[in-house]
């Protein structure tokens, strides 16, 4: 619904502006696996907001699972307070790493917990260590992930469901594992979500594999992008602001030229 | 000329008093108050005001990027979501320029399309038209540049392919690009100079803006009929006509900008963009902004690297000789029974062009590219300048007042039903 709202609106934009841009909504960048299958998330449409139960539920998982192996370097841990988490959960959350500062009075580096201001601790030293420790796979930093991908949501919803066993006669690289929706079939991820009840919802949830892959693809749009709701919410005011300013400019127009021949 | 002060109209004394010394308030209320303007311009010709809107909300929104944007391969994507994330109302900024980008496209582009349709490159406005070429070239670097600043992985590549070009010219083409990069590959070098280029450029856009609006109040303005104005029945002031009609343009421009902004704002945006750059691994499609995909069709219809480069620098060169290949006595298509159709497929030539542009280079799209480019540059060379000389006008009325009242002149019943101008 939300795509197809948002590309009919495109479409709006694109005609008001002649076909110019048409074929550049057209422009496909294949992946070559299956199509995706739709799921419905509360922050899809032009009024859509962040679900913020999904979304706490969906950074349990992303903290307790994908941040194993996953950075999520663009963010503080201060934002979680935009996500409804209070200001005691986030402290609490925030002082469970370690994090290396200084050089203190007497020039040396010290270790400290961490603290609202402080970015995500990201899983690895650097890339090289992350391969290491990975069989040479690297994961990529998932702050922005949903807006990286064509259809980001949608697909990394059916990336997490998406596994299974390879189709038979399909010969897999060493330490691959087969998924419908990756591009080539074959991704390093080993799948990250397998069983109920690998996380423990505080809110009494089931957390089914579904269920996870769903309440994680809340919190990696929200932090994707976290101005998602002000931008709405300044957007519906400054449309009906200006169709406003359009019928009282259009009939200006029209009694300025009522006394021209034309 | 006499030394003195300036005869200045004006009542308010302050305002008097700096007048009769810079008349510049002379200067606005002729350029842009009394002003004669053809009284029969459609909704086409907003355009031009709204260029001018877009291009100095670019420069008022890149100005405060600017202030927090960190031109260094390490930090440059980083510093773009600290932007959208930790800047006061800087997901605005950033979206809004990200965006005003592609209207300023789509706006130039109609503005252009208008130009040609109605003749308005044709004497005596063909140094306007000229400049107006300049201008869309200095858009197009400053775009180009601006795409590579946030150095995401389409920043990269596009700016490794494009600058690649520049090699296929013979004797000088390594040189250029060395120059182009600072160095021997896209690196921060090459960042360092885009940003500081991409600065300047939409100021020196700025000149030659002024240059094209001084042209156009020498020559005055074209208009739907492509004739001139005989004389006062024929015009209005700019003032009140024009600047009300204009309001209307730029509140609908405004609709669709925002819509963008608030609601898509990264519709035309390519998603691998908000991927780190990264020199080791190559994107499945390399692709620039759609507003490049027609240019970027051509280079690829051409199996020589160095004629795709010459025919997709020409595509747009070919404009400027533009006043001189049209040979037809008459401006306006509406007059023009035959090649007002050639020049509708001109538009659908372009517009596959800009299809294939954004598809992989092969199979079908290859064949389309190049019929859509044999007819990109047969319009120019061959339709309209064989054209001119052979086709049979329609009569133009005798003036703009003359059709305009009921049952005038020999008008084409279709030239008169525009619903929007009957306003
Ligand atoms: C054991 C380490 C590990 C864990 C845990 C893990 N991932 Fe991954 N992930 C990877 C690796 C390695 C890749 C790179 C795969 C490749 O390029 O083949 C990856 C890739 C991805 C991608 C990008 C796929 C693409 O299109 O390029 C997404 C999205 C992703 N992971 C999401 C998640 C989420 C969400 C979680 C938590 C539920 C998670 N991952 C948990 C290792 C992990
Ligand atoms: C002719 C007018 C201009 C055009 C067409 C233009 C175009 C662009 C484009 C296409 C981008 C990339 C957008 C993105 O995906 O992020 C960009 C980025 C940028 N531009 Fe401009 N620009 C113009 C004027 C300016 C001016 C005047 C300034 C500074 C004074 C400026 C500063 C920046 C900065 C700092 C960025 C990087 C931040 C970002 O990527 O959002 N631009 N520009």
């Amino acid at each position: 619904m939300f795509r197809s709202a948002l590309r009919a609106l495109a479409l709006l934009g694109a005609m008001a502006a002649g076909p110019a841009v048409a074929p550049a909504l057209a422009q496909d960048h294949a992946h070559e696996a299956e199509e995706l299958p739709h799921t419905h998330f509360h922050f899809a449409g032009l009024f859509g907001t962040v679900d913020r139960s999904a979304a706490q539920r969906g950074f349990q998982v992303y903290k307790e699972v994908c941040s194993a192996c996953h950075s999520m370097r663009l963010l503080s841990y201060r934002n979680l307070l935009e996500l409804g988490l209070s200001d005691a959960e986030v402290r609490a959350i925030a002082a469970t790493v370690t994090v290396n500062d200084g050089p203190n009075d007497e020039g040396q580096m010290f270790e400290r917990p961490g603290r609202l201001s402080d970015h995500f601790r990201s899983p690895f030293a650097n890339d090289q260590a992350a391969r290491a420790a990975l069989n040479g796979a690297l994961p990529p930093d998932l702050s922005v992930i949903t807006k990286a991908r064509e259809e980001g949501p949608q697909y990394v919803h059916a990336l997490l469901t998406g596994y299974s066993d390879p189709p038979p006669g399909m010969t897999m690289g060493g330490g691959m594992n087969y998924n419908r929706y990756f591009p080539g079939n074959q991704i390093a991820m080993t799948p990250p979500l397998r069983e109920e009840g690998q996380v423990e919802y505080a809110d009494g949830t089931k957390a089914t594999v579904e269920q996870m892959a769903f309440d994680v693809v809340n919190f990696l749009q929200w932090a994707a992008e976290p101005e998602m709701e002000a931008r709405k919410r300044m957007g519906v005011k400054w449309v009906l602001f200006l169709v406003i300013l359009g019928g009282l400019a259009y009939a200006t127009k029209r009694k300025i030229w009522a006394n021209v021949p034309h | 000329m006499s030394i003195g002060l300036h005869n200045s109209a004006f009542k308010n004394p302050v305002i008097r008093w700096v007048d009769s010394r810079l008349p510049i308030f002379s200067m606005m209320q002729n350029e842009y108050g009394s002003f004669p303007t053809p009284k029969n311009f459609n909704y086409f010709w907003n355009f031009g005001a709204l260029a001018m809107i877009n291009l100095m909300i670019m420069i008022a929104t890149g100005i405060f990027l600017a202030m927090h944007y960190t031109p260094h391969v390490t930090m440059a994507f980083d510093s773009v979501e600290r932007i959208m994330r930790d800047v006061n109302y800087g997901w605005l900024f950033r979206y809004v320029h990200a965006n005003g980008a592609s209207m300023f496209f789509i706006v130039v582009y109609i503005h252009i399309w208008r130009g040609m349709y109605y003749g308005s490159y044709k004497a005596p406005r063909e140094l306007l038209w000229m400049i107006g070429v300049v201008i869309f070239l200095l858009m197009m670097a400053t775009a180009f540049m601006g795409y590579v600043l946030p150095w995401g992985q389409m920043s990269f590549w596009g700016a490794t392919v494009i600058t690649n070009l520049f090699s296929a010219f013979p004797v000088v083409g390594d040189s250029i690009v060395t120059l182009l990069w600072g160095g021997f590959s896209v690196d921060n070098p090459t960042l360092n100079r885009f940003f500081s280029l991409h600065y300047l450029l939409p100021f020196v856009i700025f000149g030659v803006v002024f240059l094209h609006v001084a042209a156009l109040h020498i020559t005055g303005s074209n208009n739907p009929l492509g004739i001139d104005p005989k004389g006062p029945q024929d015009t209005v002031p700019f003032h009140p006509y024009y600047t009300a009609k204009d309001s209307v343009g730029m509140v609908v421009y405004f609709i669709v900008f925002a819509s963008l902004v608030f609601f898509a704002p990264n519709l035309l945006g390519d998603p691998a963009n908000y991927i780190p750059a990264n020199p080791l691994v190559t994107p499945t499609h390399i692709v620039p902004e759609w507003y490049f995909l027609p240019y970027y069709a051509i280079l690829r219809a051409v199996p020589d690297k160095l004629g795709g480069v010459l025919l997709m620098f020409g595509s747009i060169l070919v404009w400027f000789i533009l006043p001189w290949l049209d040979t037809s006595p008459v401006r306006s298509m509406r007059f023009r029974p035959i090649a007002k159709w050639f020049l509708l497929l001109w538009g659908i030539a372009f517009g596959t062009l800009m299809y294939c542009g954004g598809k992989p280079p092969e199979g079908i799209y290859v064949v389309l590219s190049r019929v859509a480019t044999l007819y990109y540059f047969a319009w120019f060379l061959v339709i309209l300048p064989v054209l001119g000389r052979l086709e049979r006008p329609l009569p133009l009325p005798e003036s703009i007042a003359k059709p305009v009242l009921r049952g005038g002149g020999p008008l084409p019943a279709g030239a008169m039903t525009k619903p929007m101008e009957k306003a």
